[in-house]
């Protein structure tokens, strides 16, 4: 006979059962075939090589990842990768955290309005939203003309804005914003005013309430925010494919190649795996920093 | 001169005048306690002390000094907030130095002067934990003792023990007169709890509707309130009210509907004139109640018992008179083996003399 407890077992598997088989055979198997493919040999006209060569022995070996370590180059882009996220992640940040106060401390009735238009962007395709840049930042747009003619006034020469580092950081900056606007949000809008006023009272003037009250206590939004924006930024492809000059090519867009256009399944595979690998490493870190100092959020008891 | 002194005050929000007008002086060493029911303007009254906001017209001296132009962080006083309001991602030590840090304290010195802070609120030794780790009257003591670490001219308290149970409370409560005592520190206690004012203060400012209706020594407000609101708000009362009859040899004799002619000594009467109002603020615990009896005395009334509330300590009975009108009587306990003398619906007598009553003209 089955018991309460029994039923209340099958009942969870019921509920939890679908997601779980969708994450398996959609993100855990692929995850698996594309680990295979990183010890296999490129095909003859890309793709993969058959499992087993002619003798029907296994053909697996690292020649792949021999492949990345040899040639420095490709950890040299996947280093600027990780510098363009990080300054990616920054810039967002920097720019969330006044806006997020902003909208946590706004009236009430204004709240879900303002963060409306934090996510408006999102309702418009990111492909359209890429090529706006191509022409708000375009040689013949307004922009270009008063950067160039400030430029032209100090005695500089005319700097393309477009195809560059610049287009490419301005517009990862453009479509990650939102994803570090919503959790310092959620955390900023948490905070009580009376820690503030304590704060006040006990001596503390604007910056250092700001500093030892309000940044401390904002860190796990900051981390949540930092993960969203840093991982996506770290793999993206489609902003440097098309706003960026020859030099932008980063981590995401080789990886495209080799699976697009070069066909070397496997070495693609070795740079995806490579990626993954970094940012969990990077998001395992800043969890561990995170847990250091916002340990005394957490019941140490419980 | 008073050490802080609160002249003409008034605050407004909108139409709504939070604070009237009020005027206090709080001396030195003092435990000074504003009393009053939720929207009396206390606690907006507290704040302009501490500089969260600022009085529309009026001033605040402290030492003599004007504190308008003093921001919060700047003011030599501090608040205990009724949240306790402890920094959470600090320990208790954390939250203690903070003001030390902020008023620039040596490093060496910080550690001395906060296990003695700690010390003071008998909390040694729990210097690690985290406010979540500790319980309700813990974090009372450690926001007291993060509050007086500096040595503040004035300490000011909102409602501090509102949100510890009963036992707890009256704990804190000894503990609190035991620390304004040692710190010599002036308390600014804001309470609408009228027990808990009179246990602890020096002085009590009885507020009402941003007015400051009597301003006394506990005793005084218990036994001589101004006023029928400070008669009604503080502990239990019967409040006669009616025209005046007679004024004469420190003697009034009130109309009372239900009752007829009650007398009541008092140093009103030379100025108290015939047909003018009054009311007589009689405490429960001066009225005697005894088994009808024929013997005729002055301010000596006949009803039945409507309704008992034994208490423990003391029995509270509801006696109404012929005419409906209900006299609270309360009668201790204290007799061996007797817990309770009359029963609902028993025909008794209750009675007092003319100077258990307080006359309040109006």
């Amino acid at each position: 006979m089955a018991s309460r407890a029994d039923e209340q077992r099958a009942g969870k598997w019921w509920v939890s059962g679908p997601p779980l088989l969708y994450l398996l055979v959609f993100f855990a198997v692929p995850t698996l075939i594309m680990v295979l493919a990183s010890f296999r040999t490129p095909g003859e006209f890309g793709g993969l090589a058959p499992l087993r060569d002619e003798s029907g022995a296994l053909d697996l070996n690292l020649e792949s990842y021999q492949r990345f370590v040899a040639e420095t180059v490709y950890a040299q882009v996947f280093v600027k990768s990780v510098g363009y996220a990080l300054v990616t992640t920054l810039a967002c940040l920097l720019l969330a955290y006044p806006l997020a106060t902003l909208i946590a401390r706004s009236p009430k009735k204004y709240r879900d309005l303002l963060l409306l238009l934090v996510i408006l962007p999102f309702w418009s395709n990111f492909l359209i939203r890429i090529y706006a840049w191509m022409i708000i930042l375009g040689p013949n747009a307004a922009l270009a003309r008063v950067v160039n003619g400030a430029f032209a006034w100090f005695g500089a020469g005319p700097v393309p804005l477009l195809f560059s580092s610049f287009a490419v950081l301005v517009c990862l900056v453009y479509v990650h914003l939102p994803f570090m606007v919503l959790p310092l949000y959620a955390n900023l809008e948490k905070h009580e005013q009376a820690l503030l006023d304590a704060a006040q009272d006990l001596g503390a003037n604007a910056w250092q309430r700001f500093w030892r009250i309000t940044f401390p206590l904002s860190l796990p939004g900051v981390y949540a925010g930092a993960a969203l924006v840093f991982i996506p930024a770290l793999g993206i492809f489609a902003i440097p494919d098309i706003l960026g000059g020859p030099n932008d090519t980063l981590i995401g867009n080789l990886i495209k190649q080799q699976f697009l256009e070069t066909r070397d399944w496997p070495f693609g595979s070795v740079l995806s795996i490579v990626l993954t690998v970094a940012a969990l490493s990077l998001a395992a870190f800043a969890a561990w920093i995170g847990r250091g100092r916002a340990g005394a959020e957490r019941p140490v008891r419980a | 001169m008073a050490l802080l002194e609160i002249q003409g005050v008034t605050r407004r929000f909108g139409d709504f005048t939070a604070v009237d007008d009020v005027s206090l002086a709080i001396e030195a060493g003092e435990f000074f306690t504003l009393l009053g029911p939720s929207g009396c303007g206390k606690t907006t009254l507290l704040r302009m002390i501490a500089g969260f906001d600022l009085p529309d017209a009026g001033r605040i001296l402290l030492n003599g000094e004007d504190l308008a132009d003093k921001p919060p962080e700047a003011r030599p006083v501090r608040t205990v907030f009724q949240s306790y309001a402890l920094f959470p991602h600090m320990t208790v030590d954390g939250n203690i130095a903070f003001p030390l840090h902020m008023a620039k304290t040596p490093d060496a010195e910080i550690p001395g002067k906060v296990a003695a802070a700690l010390e003071d609120v008998r909390l040694p030794g729990f210097g690690k934990r985290y406010p979540h780790e500790l319980s309700g009257g813990q974090k009372q003591r450690v926001a007291i003792a993060r509050a007086l670490v500096t040595h503040p001219t004035v300490l000011l308290l909102d409602e501090p023990l509102a949100a510890l149970d009963a036992k707890l409370r009256e704990e804190m409560q000894l503990e609190l007169i035991g620390m304004q005592k040692d710190a010599g520190i002036t308390f600014v206690y804001v309470t609408h709890d009228q027990t808990e004012a009179l246990a602890l203060s020096h002085r009590i400012a009885v507020m009402n509707r941003g007015k400051v209706e009597q301003l006394d020594e506990p005793s005084k407000i218990y036994g001589f309130p101004r006023t029928r609101f400070v008669a009604d708000f503080i502990g239990h009362c019967n409040l006669l009210s009616g025209p005046v009859r007679s004024a004469a040899n420190r003697v009034v004799v009130v109309d009372v509907a239900g009752l007829g002619a009650v007398e009541v000594a008092t140093p009103l009467a030379d100025a108290t004139r015939a047909g003018a109002g009054g009311t007589i603020a009689l405490r429960p615990e001066k009225v005697r109640i005894e088994a009808a009896s024929d013997a005729a005395r002055g301010n000596h009334y006949r009803g039945t018992v409507s309704e008992l509330l034994y208490m423990g300590d003391v029995t509270v009975y509801r006696v109404a008179t012929a005419a409906g009108l209900r006299i609270e009587a309360l009668l201790a306990n204290s007799k061996a083996g007797r817990a309770q003398f009359f029963e609902v619906g028993d025909a008794v007598d209750v009675a007092w003399s003319a100077d258990a009553g307080h006359f309040i003209a109006e």
